[in-house]
């Protein structure tokens, strides 16, 4: 009969049969598990790029968008056309008096101009795009009707990477890169692994519960690499983006929003039984994210009543600070409210994954 | 007397449903005990209250004479636990979820040992998913013994095995128990226990009917039979409960 072992040391060196310490085994396993899974892959590394390039070609990186203005087909309107067809900033649609609403719902044409003296203009306010091709069109009627000029101001038209809608939005694609990833892997090889029974055989071993939890984290970071520098080279090489902060300081916040939403992963997969479930939790957790934090358009668009709301969202601060390490060559000192919110979200949904979560 | 487990009127419900009640048994050292009975008795329930999973609602619970709410940490790195359909992940090899399972344990036997232990020496790179019911199952007790665990848990673990793969599994553990480890093993299979168990508890309804070797019980219990065939554990449930184990 074997001696007793009282307390928690255990006797003598701690052998392990060859295996690694436990934290590098579960790591480890997460890894196979993820490299054998060839979608995974796709997702880490093409999407972005696939992402980038869709946006690259929506939103030139040069030279301005010509507005779409909408005008009647017909006798009628023909002085019209050939006031607006001066400028280049305008490209003219027919769009039939009947058709005209759908037209500019679909954002076919950002405004109507409806032949009579004066002319009417048809559009919607709320959309930016119509306000500026009202001005646009505006400016092209009056000048073709002979409005003295009082002065005209002289235009310095600048390109510089760096401040095109591209460059501004490569960081944040990257960011959503990092929530995607660490979300949704991590819940559902969670909810997979609970399915399966096998969190029940594991809280049946001597693992350590914390180890098993970090080991998802740890293992992101692997590809973590990758998956930010793959995107960032393309739009360096394709588009000129500037990458003006330091790799190392890039890495850093790379690091640190991968363990927050790693985190975040763990908390939404902590009791879900289903994949639905899952699924749910965590495209309720994500979607306000894509729409709140910035990733497309500013996030100044929404009230200020909402902003402390919006500031402390785990993307906004991981967008943010990428925005600034990449674009402005921000420190890390720089970016230390940033780093605080994702330390707050590394920390907080971890500790209360580990106490709620279900190992059954 | 030296046990590897001692449970005294152990009771656990859900609900309206009563799963155990008032079962008590004790498992001595370097024995193999089974606890038979048919699907729904509180097999079940009762080992996962004995490997510390559930806990009961009433009743005392001791294993290698630890109790799991002051020594729960000693308890794990001893004990060896095959549970009822554990799936592991399908795109491990055998290898490596052996080593995985192995690095939670601060002593035990090497992968090599292990692999050959359960003759899976051939299959250590393929695949979890490819593998046959045979072979998960002895993949699992293998993730049981990694820690050269005192006492064995097994959950109905040749259910749906064919008659080979039984044979070959209960093998595996006729080799553990050469080593003076102690086993307790639930199934519905009474040639099973037969086989394997020096001692078997009848549960029937959350309780134990019938305790004792199961020659024993054959000889006090079963039905008078032909002369030519002995009795069998199966005619001992019959006399006790008028029912089959099994309703197939």
């Amino acid at each position: 009969m074997r001696k007793t072992v009282k307390g928690s040391d255990p006797v003598g060196p701690v052998s392990r049969g060859g295996a690694f310490h436990p934290l590098v085994e579960l790591t480890l396993a997460r890894l196979r598990e993820f490299v054998r899974e060839p979608e995974a892959i796709f997702w880490t590394f093409f999407f972005p790029i696939v992402l980038s390039i869709a946006m690259a070609i929506a939103f030139p990186a040069s030279g301005s968008t010509p507005v779409r203005v909408g005008v009647e087909p017909g006798p009628a309107s023909e002085p019209l056309r050939q006031a607006l067809s001066g400028s280049k900033d305008i490209t003219i649609r027919d769009v039939s008096a009947a058709d005209e609403l759908r037209a500019l719902r679909d954002g076919e044409v950002h405004l109507i101009v409806v032949p009579s003296t004066p002319p009417a203009y048809r559009f919607d306010p709320a959309r930016e795009e119509s306000r500026v091709a009202r001005l646009v069109v505006d400016e092209a009627l009056k000048r073709a009707g002979g409005r003295p000029e009082p002065w005209t101001a002289r235009e310095d038209r600048i390109a510089v990477p760096g401040s095109r809608y591209v460059d501004w939005l490569v960081p944040a694609i990257i960011s959503l890169g990092i929530m995607n990833n660490g979300i949704w892997s991590i819940g559902f090889m969670t909810v997979t692994a609970r399915l399966r029974k096998l969190l029940k055989r594991l809280a049946a071993s001597p693992m350590k519960k914390s180890e098993f939890l970090m080991a998802p984290m740890l293992s992101r970071l692997v590809f973590l690499g990758p998956e930010v520098a793959v995107p960032l080279a393309f739009v360096a090489i394709a588009f000129g983006t500037p990458i003006r902060g330091s790799i190392v300081n890039i890495a850093a916040i790379a690091v640190l929003g991968a363990f927050a939403f790693g985190s975040i992963g763990l908390l939404v997969g902590s009791r879900a039984r289903t994949f639905e479930a899952a699924s749910g939790l965590m495209n309720a957790t994500t979607v306000p994210m894509w729409v709140l934090s910035g990733v497309f358009f500013s996030s100044s668009n929404f009230p200020d009543a909402v902003q402390p709301v919006i500031q402390a969202l785990p993307l906004t601060a991981l967008v943010d600070a990428m925005r600034g390490v990449i674009l402005e060559g921000a420190t890390l000192a720089g970016v230390w409210d940033e780093i605080a919110i994702l330390s707050a979200w590394t920390l907080v949904p971890f500790v209360i994954a580990l106490r709620i979560f279900k190992w059954r | 007397m030296d046990l590897a487990v001692r449970c005294h009127d152990l009771r656990k419900r859900y609900g309206d449903v009563v799963a155990v009640d008032g079962l008590s048994l004790d498992v001595r050292r370097g024995e193999c005990f089974g606890l038979l009975g048919p699907n729904g008795a509180g097999k079940t329930t009762t080992i996962e209250i004995l490997e510390g999973l559930l806990a009961p609602d009433g009743g005392e619970v001791e294993v290698l004479g630890f109790r799991w709410d002051t020594h729960e940490r000693e308890l794990r790195q001893r004990l060896g636990i095959q549970l009822q359909e554990t799936q592991f992940t399908d795109k491990l090899t055998v290898e490596e979820t052996i080593r995985l399972f192995r690095s939670f344990y601060d002593r035990g036997k090497t992968i090599d040992e292990l692999l050959s232990i359960v003759e899976l020496e051939s299959k250590r790179r393929s695949w979890v998913v490819k593998l046959s019911g045979g072979q998960r199952q002895r993949l699992s007790v293998a993730c049981a013994l990694v820690g050269d665990p005192d006492l064995l848990f097994l959950d109905e673990p040749t259910t749906g095995l064919d008659p080979q793969a039984r044979r070959q599994l209960w093998e595996v553990l006729g080799r553990y128990r050469a080593s003076g480890g102690s086993v307790l093993i639930t199934t519905h299979y009474m040639d099973e226990a037969q086989v394997l168990c020096d001692r078997v508890a009848i549960v029937d309804h959350g309780r134990v009917i019938a305790e004792g070797s199961p020659k024993d019980l054959i000889t006090s219990l079963a039905a008078p039979k032909v002369i030519v065939q002995e009795g069998t554990l199966e005619d001992v449930f019959m006399s006790l409960t008028g029912r089959h184990l099994r309703d197939d």
